[in-house]
């Protein structure tokens, strides 16, 4: 058992780290926040969300893109 | 209190002891590079003295800047923790937010400069870019994200337009949008050079549209969001069409995609407008995923084969082009060149707008800025560090073949290897006929531009650990597929922020054109997109079409062009450490800033208005100009026209040049008026700061946790990304699994519970 421990909990951050770098926790985050806040409001489907994130994210170019 | 400073002390000699290892380390490192003579030195003593210098850097200067300069302070609520909203405002986990900041700053900039630079020898180079980065690069990025994070994240061009006003802030957009151009020429020439008449290459960075095609339709309408699953199903094609290049190079169609430069770029510009015009989601985001993975995977891999088969260098430590100012890859000697050449690998302009972009929206805490900042520009360098050992791997003969214009070397392997010989450099026909074969090109001839070099660079240092001789043809078009993608990404990021900031000034012209600023304004975008691409199309022409080689004319201009906006940034911080009280400490950024104000300035002078034709613009303008005039040839033309060609390309280089040095000093003269009232009057000075607000968070400054921090963490229940503590009795908060070790439970970081 122990001698898994190590790797597992290595893959275990990687996985964290990778969902984390790659955003597609933030509908997640989203959902839960929402009910939160308003539990009785309609909440996006992930379709919706991640579409309007994307769209909203890359309405200023300006604000996230290096060239060099 | 008192047990916190008996730790401290007790950690001293060791902390001692470690630190005097280092610096032995990296000084040994330097000694060898420097000191080594007609014997051949290896990449270990690169590596030592890089990473020996970068820990020292950041152990010291990065931590003297956050403490005496910036006074950051811990107990202050980031923008993320007081607007959080859950979109843009949102505290981030140090470690995470790392990631995203190094893969926003991170281009192709740092891969090509070096490469370029590396015909002065690997010493000038190498000591600009670590030197360069600890106290001119690291500090920027490291400064303008804490100013920004003050600002609630407000851009360089707002903070601009603020802190010193509006002429300095219209000149600074002015300058941006220019150096934005300039930007996208030079890094579609380097695509055009390296894909041109290789079918293997046009094949395989061809078939990168329709793959990203279906990751964008995939990630929009199959599964949205899932972006790792369709990064690996999207990198294993990538892998494959690397691969079947090589079936198409050797079948029938290989002719289809044989394809001259001028050919490439009514491709490219075609594409520049397609990929500007449509939606997002259906080029540029895929694009976007593919080549961040490949960037953060190639350079991860590229790390571990230097330190693994530790390679020989084999380009002198100082070459004779370094004094006599007459390289066939770029003209000029090493002050102010060599500065000018490395460019983004050392100090990079661009960064200062991705530092006061999205970064300081997501930081959880003012002293991150030292890990994040400074870490990520460091993490930057050793990519431009690694880029000029793989120039310098290669065999310099080999090295100047691929690099020199056709007009030096000629264009068969007989006069090049004459040539190339004649400079001291022993190269023979069939060893460059060797080279070519060995990564079944048809020729590495002039393939200038940095990417086929570098690329053969990594394909020597992979194929010595994965797959041997055989492999080598498969690496060099892997890292030209590795290039190839980001470029054009940035081609694509490129174009819309350009057609931003065009449609923005449009319609702040007059309040008649304000539908220009309107995103669903159909013909407003064709017809700024088309303006941009028309501009960098148009000097992309220029260049490919110059008879004396169009990288050796553009890249200067464009290593000024971000130079000198890096000599802004630079500025902006002096005047805000100047009007927030700081004056003792300008220095910090003033040094840097006037070192590259120098190296800029002096370089923009010397390419408008040297005596020497080939380093100045007009002097080669005048020497055509005559030629013309009596009908006489001169070298590197073969006819009047491509002479007349080269009379138009001076003048228009002499223009654009000298129109950028004009814009940045008129910013500087701004900057320094509002930095001497500061200074005269200090009751006059108004900073944009947001207030102080007192920060409930909890999380670790350095991206590993000190003891005291990790006890604080542990206090407030929470796991090592750090986040909000609960709240005392009675407000529950719900699954706060944030203490129960592992660092998986960092899932738990970001989350805010029940404020």
């Amino acid at each position: 058992m122990s001698v898994l421990a190590v790797p597992r909990r290595a893959l275990s951050w990687v996985r964290w780290y990778v969902t984390e770098l790659t955003g597609e926790n933030a509908y997640a985050r989203y959902r839960e926040r929402a009910e939160r806040e308003d539990p009785g409001a309609k909440v996006l489907s992930r379709r919706e969300f991640e579409k309007w994130r994307t769209d909203r994210k890359y309405a200023d170019p300006t604000a996230h893109h290096g060239c060099c | 209190m008192q047990l916190l400073r008996q730790a401290a002390r007790q950690a001293r000699p060791r902390s001692i002891v470690i630190w005097s290892v280092v610096s032995v380390v990296a000084a040994i490192g330097w000694a060898m590079l420097a000191l080594a003579r007609g014997e051949d030195v290896s990449a270990a003593w690169m590596v030592a003295a890089a990473l020996g210098s970068y820990a020292i850097g950041y152990r010291f200067y990065s931590r003297f800047i956050l403490r005496r300069v910036l006074r950051a302070d811990h107990t202050r609520a980031t923008p993320a923790e007081r607007l959080e909203d859950g979109l843009d405002y949102q505290p981030t986990d140090r470690r995470v937010l790392l990631g995203h900041h190094f893969a926003g700053i991170s281009g192709a900039g740092p891969l090509v400069g070096p490469v370029l630079a590396a015909q002065m020898g690997y010493l000038p180079g190498t000591i600009w870019i670590i030197v360069g980065v600890i106290f001119a690069g690291a500090v920027q990025d490291m400064v303008v994200l804490f100013f920004s994070t003050r600002r609630d994240g407000k851009s360089l061009g707002q903070i601009a337009r603020e802190e010193i006003g509006p002429v300095g802030g219209v000149a600074g957009v002015v300058a941006i949008f220019s150096i934005m151009i300039i930007l996208l020429a030079v890094l579609a020439l380097v695509v055009v050079q390296a894909l041109a008449e290789s079918p293997w290459g046009t094949f395989s960075v061809g078939m990168t549209i329709p793959l990203a095609l279906f990751m964008g339709v995939y990630l929009r309408y199959l599964r949205p969001g899932r972006v790792s699953e369709v990064t690996v199903v999207g990198v294993s094609l990538l892998l494959f069409v690397i691969v079947a290049g090589r079936w198409v190079a050797n079948s029938g169609m290989a002719d289809t995609f044989t394809l001259s430069p001028r050919t490439l770029v009514v491709w490219l510009v075609i594409y520049g407008f397609a990929a500007s015009v449509l939606p997002v989601w259906l080029l540029l985001v895929p694009r976007d995923y593919l080549s961040t993975f490949m960037k953060i995977g190639t350079i991860g891999l590229l790390a571990l084969a230097l330190v693994f088969t530790l390679p020989t260098l084999q380009m002198e430590a100082v070459t004779d082009f370094a004094g006599n100012g007459e390289g066939p890859v770029f003209a000029g000697s090493l002050f102010p060149f060599v500065f000018i050449t490395i460019a983004c690998g050392a100090l990079s302009g661009f960064h200062a707008l991705i530092s006061s972009g999205t970064t300081p929206k997501m930081i959880q805490k003012e002293t991150q800025v030292r890990s994040i900042g400074y870490g990520a520009m460091l993490m930057e360098s050793s990519v431009a560090v690694m880029a000029i050992t793989a120039a310098c791997v290669l065999d310099p003969g080999v090295y100047f073949a691929m690099n020199a214009p056709p007009a030096v070397i000629g264009d068969t392997v007989q006069a090049a290897s004459e040539t190339i010989t004649s400079w001291g450099f022993v190269v023979t026909p069939e060893q460059l006929t060797a080279a070519a074969e060995s990564v079944e090109e048809g020729s590495l001839l002039s393939r200038t531009g940095g990417a086929p070099t570098l690329a053969l660079g990594l394909a020597a240092i992979f194929s010595d650990i994965l797959g041997g001789e055989a492999m080598m043809s498969f690496w060099y078009h892997f890292a030209i597929m590795f290039e190839a993608l980001f470029i054009l990404t940035a081609i694509d990021a490129g174009t819309r922020v350009g057609r931003f900031i065009l449609q923005d000034a449009l319609a702040s012209t007059h309040p008649k054109m304000s539908r220009f600023r309107s995103t669903g304004w159909l013909p407003g975008i064709l017809l700024t997109s088309a303006a941009v691409v028309g501009l960098w199309g148009w000097l992309l022409w220029v260049g490919v079409n110059d008879p004396l080689g169009g990288i050796n004319t553009l890249y200067p201009i464009f290593g000024i062009s971000n130079q000198l906006l890096g000599a802004l940034a630079l500025g902006l911080c002096t005047v805000l450490l100047i009007k927030s009280g700081r004056l003792k400490y300008a220095w910090v950024t003033a040094v840097p800033m006037a070192w590259v104000a120098v190296v800029t300035l002096t370089a923009s002078w010397q390419k408008v208005f040297s005596g020497d034709p080939a380093v100045g613009f007009l002097a080669r303008r005048d020497q055509y100009q005559e030629g013309i005039d009596s009908g006489q040839l001169l070298p590197g033309a073969s006819d009047m026209g491509e002479m007349r060609t080269i009379v138009n390309n001076a003048t228009l280089d002499a223009v654009l040049t000298g129109t950028l040095a004009l814009l940045v000093v008129v910013v500087f003269l701004d900057a320094f008026r509002v930095a001497l009232k500061a200074v005269s009057s200090p009751e006059t000075v108004r900073l944009h700061e947001a207030p102080y607000v007192r920060s409930r968070l909890v999380a670790p400054a350095e991206l590993v946790a000190t003891r005291e921090e990790k006890a604080e963490l542990a206090r407030a229940g929470l796991g090592p990304g750090g986040g909000f503590p609960a709240e005392p009795a009675g407000d529950a908060p719900d699954a706060e699994d944030g203490g129960t070790g592992g660092a998986g439970t960092g899932r738990a970081d970001t989350r805010e519970d029940g404020r």
